[in-house]
C-alpha cells in the first residue's frame, strides 16, 4: 500500500515541481523551510487547491488526477485535516464538533468513544471551543478529523501554533493514535523534533522541489543532504529494549545491527523505542580504546564523507548491519585515521549522548 | 440573495448588485412612481396579477408592504452580505473537508455565524420600514388604517389645524418603537456573540 503524489504547479513567485511515493500506513513528515511548497501538497491532497497538474493516488484510491480529468471535491474526499489554527466550529461544542464529520461520514471503523479516550478529552465535551486552552482545542481537532473516517489523515503544521509546554502535552497524544490506527498521515511541520518523535518516512521539500524521500533512518543518517547541516544532525536508529542490567543502572538496547548500553530506561522488555545518535557525539577510532567509561562501541564500514565546510567539518555515513549512523568530525581526523569509503571504522557513543524518543 | 453577492462570482454580478441597491440612493418618491408603472393596473406585472389572481396591489395595504418591503431590500441585503463575508472561510474550508456539502454548509456552518448580523440587519430593516414615506405615499397613497405608515400619519396630522398635540403623540410613538429597535438589536447582538465566543 502507498501513497503517490505527483504535483506540478505555477504560483507567482515560484514554480512547483515534486513527485514522491511512500509506504502506507505510516507518519510521512512533509519537512522543508517555509515557502518550500509543504502546504501546497496538502491542500491539494485536501482538494482545497487544484494545481495545474497533479495525480494523488492514496492505497489504489485516485483522489485528484488533472491527466484523466478526475478531480473530487474536499467534500467527497473522505480526508481528515487538522488545520494549524484548529478552525474547530464556534457555535458548537466540544461534542458537536466531533461528530460534525462522524455523522456525515456514515459507517467507519473508528469510534466515537475509542477517539475521546485516546486524546483524552472526555471532560471537554459539554464546553465550547473558545473556553478551551490552544492544546486542547488542537487535540478536538484532531478527534473530529479522525472521526469523519478518513483514509488518509492530512496535519498542516497541527503544533507551531503552541508553545514548547502545549507541544508537550500533546506529542503523547499523537504516538499513541499513530500506533492504535494504522492510518497513513502526512504532517507537514519544520520543527525537526517533531519529525524524530512521530515519522517514520520523510520528505525534504525546498522552494517547491524534491531533495529526498524515504524512510527516516535512511535519510537521518545521509550526510550528503540540508539536514546533516544542522546542529542538531543525527542518525535515527529504531531499538527493541532487550536487557535491564539494574545493578549496574543500564539498559541493553538492539537494533539495526547495533547493540546500544544507556542509562536505565523505565520500559518493560520487548518494547521499541526509538534513538537518536547526534552526529556531533559520536567518536570514530581505528580500534577499540581501552581503560575508557565508553560502553557502546559498534563496528561498522564508511559509506560516504561529506563536506561541511560552513563548519569546517565532514559528515562521515557508517553503514552497520542494517541502519547507519552520521558522524560529524574534523578533516583532521578523517587524514589521521586514514578514513575513505569502504573502509572499517568503529564507532564510539557516550551512553548518556544517547537520546531515547520512544515509539 | 446576499449569499450570491457575498460569495459567488458571475457575469452580471456587477449590474445584479446595482439594480438590488438602487431604491438605497434613488429619491423613495421615484422608487413608488417605478413600482406604480411596473405593478399599476396597467403595469406589465400589475395586469397580470389583476386578471389571473384579482390581486390589485395599488392603494392597498398589500401595496404598501410591497413599497416598504422593496425599500428596505437593500438595507437587509447589505447587512447579511457583510456578515457572510465576515465569517471565517478557513471553518468553511473545515467543513468541507469533514463532508459537508454546499447547502449543508450554508445552513450549518455559514448562516449560524453569520445570525448576528443578519438579525441585526433585520431589525434596522424593521426601523427603516416603520419610517417609509416617499415610495409608500406614490405607490400606495395614505389611506388612514390601510396604507398610512407613521411618519405619513404624522404629516397627516401636521396638515390640519389643531393636529399638533397628536402629531406630538404619533412621534412619541415612533421614537419609543425606533429606540426599543435599536436597543434590541444591540442586546441580540451582544447574546448572539458571547453565543459563537466572540
Amino acid at each position: 500500500m502507498s501513497l503517490h503524489v505527483l504535483l506540478r504547479h505555477r504560483f507567482p513567485s515560484i514554480r512547483m515541481d515534486v513527485e514522491f511515493e511512500v509506504r502506507t500506513p505510516g507518519v510521512t513528515a512533509l519537512f522543508g523551510p517555509s515557502g518550500s511548497g509543504k502546504s501546497t501538497i496538502i491542500n491539494a491532497a485536501a482538494g482545497l487547491l487544484r494545481p495545474d497538474e497533479c495525480r494523488i493516488v492514496i492505497d489504489g484510491q485516485v483522489l485528484g488526477d488533472t491527466a484523466s480529468g478526475i478531480w473530487l471535491p474536499p467534500e467527497r474526499r473522505r480526508l481528515g485535516l487538522v488545520f494549524q489554527e484548529s478552525r474547530l466550529f464556534p457555535h458548537m461544542s466540544v461534542a458537536t464538533n466531533l461528530r460534525f464529520g462522524l455523522r456525515r461520514a456514515g459507517k467507519g471503523p473508528i469510534r466515537f468513544e475509542e477517539i475521546v479516550e485516546l486524546l483524552g478529552i472526555g471532560a471537554l465535551l459539554a464546553r465550547r471551543p473558545h473556553t478551551l486552552s490552544g492544546g486542547e482545542r488542537q487535540r478536538v481537532a484532531i478527534g473530529r478529523a479522525l472521526l469523519a473516517q478518513p483514509h488518509l489523515l492530512l496535519m498542516d503544521e497541527p503544533l507551531a501554533s503552541l508553545d514548547a509546554a502545549r507541544k508537550a502535552e500533546i506529542m503523547p497524544y499523537l504516538t499513541r493514535l499513530k500506533t492504535a490506527l494504522a492510518l497513513p498521515i502526512l504532517y507537514v511541520t519544520h520543527a525537526f523534533d517533531e519529525v524524530a518523535q512521530l515519522a517514520d518516512s520523510i520528505v525534504l521539500l525546498d522552494s517547491g522541489r524534491l531533495v529526498a524521500c524515504g524512510p527516516l533512518s535512511d535519510i537521518a543518517a545521509r550526510g550528503d543532504l540540508p539536514l546533516a547541516q544542522r546542529d542538531d544532525a543525527g542518525a535515527l536508529l529504531l531499538c527493541r529494549v532487550v536487557e535491564h542490567d539494574a545493578p549496574r543502572e543500564l539498559t541493553r538496547l538492539e537494533g539495526g545491527g547495533a547493540t546500544l548500553w544507556v542509562p536505565l530506561l523505565d520500559r518493560t522488555l520487548g518494547t521499541d523505542v526509538r534513538v537518536r545518535i547526534p552526529a556531533r557525539e559520536v567518536i570514530l577510532a581505528g580500534k577499540a580504546p581501552e581503560a575508557i567509561s565508553l560502553h557502546n562501541v559498534v563496528p561498522g564500514e564508511v559509506r560516504r564523507i561529506a563536506g561541511d565546510p560552513a563548519r569546517r567539518s565532514v559528515l562521515v555515513e557508517i553503514v552497520l548491519a542494517e541502519a547507519a549512523l552520521i558522524s560529524r568530525v574534523t578533516p583532521d581526523a578523517i587524514v589521521r585515521l586514514g578514513l575513505a569509503p569502504g573502509r572499517p571504522v568503529l564507532a564510539l557513543i557516550k551512553s548518556t549522548s544517547i537520546e531515547v524518543i520512544g515509539t | 440573495m446576499a449569499w450570491v453577492l457575498a460569495r459567488c462570482r458571475f457575469p452580471g454580478r456587477p449590474v445584479v448588485n446595482a439594480l438590488v441597491h438602487l431604491p438605497l440612493v434613488l429619491p423613495p418618491v421615484v422608487t413608488g412612481w417605478l413600482l406604480l408603472i411596473i405593478f399599476g393596473i396597467r403595469g406589465p406585472i400589475g395586469a397580470l396579477l389583476n386578471d389571473w389572481f384579482g390581486v390589485r396591489l395599488v392603494f392597498t395595504t398589500a401595496g404598501a408592504s410591497l413599497a416598504v418591503g422593496v425599500m428596505t431590500f437593500p438595507v437587509m441585503v447589505r447587512a447579511v452580505r457583510l456578515s457572510l463575508e465576515a465569517t471565517d472561510r478557513g471553518l468553511d474550508e473545515a467543513a468541507r473537508t469533514l463532508g459537508a456539502g454546499r447547502l449543508d454548509r450554508l445552513i450549518t456552518i455559514t448562516l449560524p455565524l453569520a445570525s448576528p448580523g443578519i438579525l441585526v440587519g433585520g431589525i434596522v430593516a424593521y426601523a427603516t420600514c416603520l419610517g417609509e414615506f416617499g415610495a409608500v405615499i406614490t405607490f400606495a397613497a395614505s389611506i388612514p388604517g390601510q396604507t398610512q405608515t407613521l411618519p405619513l400619519a404624522i404629516y397627516a396630522a401636521l396638515q390640519v389645524p389643531g393636529g399638533e398635540t397628536k402629531a406630538a403623540e404619533l412621534s412619541m410613538v415612533s421614537m419609543t418603537l425606533a429606540l426599543i429597535g435599536l436597543l434590541l438589536s444591540e442586546w441580540l447582538g451582544k447574546r448572539l456573540n458571547t453565543m459563537l465566543g466572540r
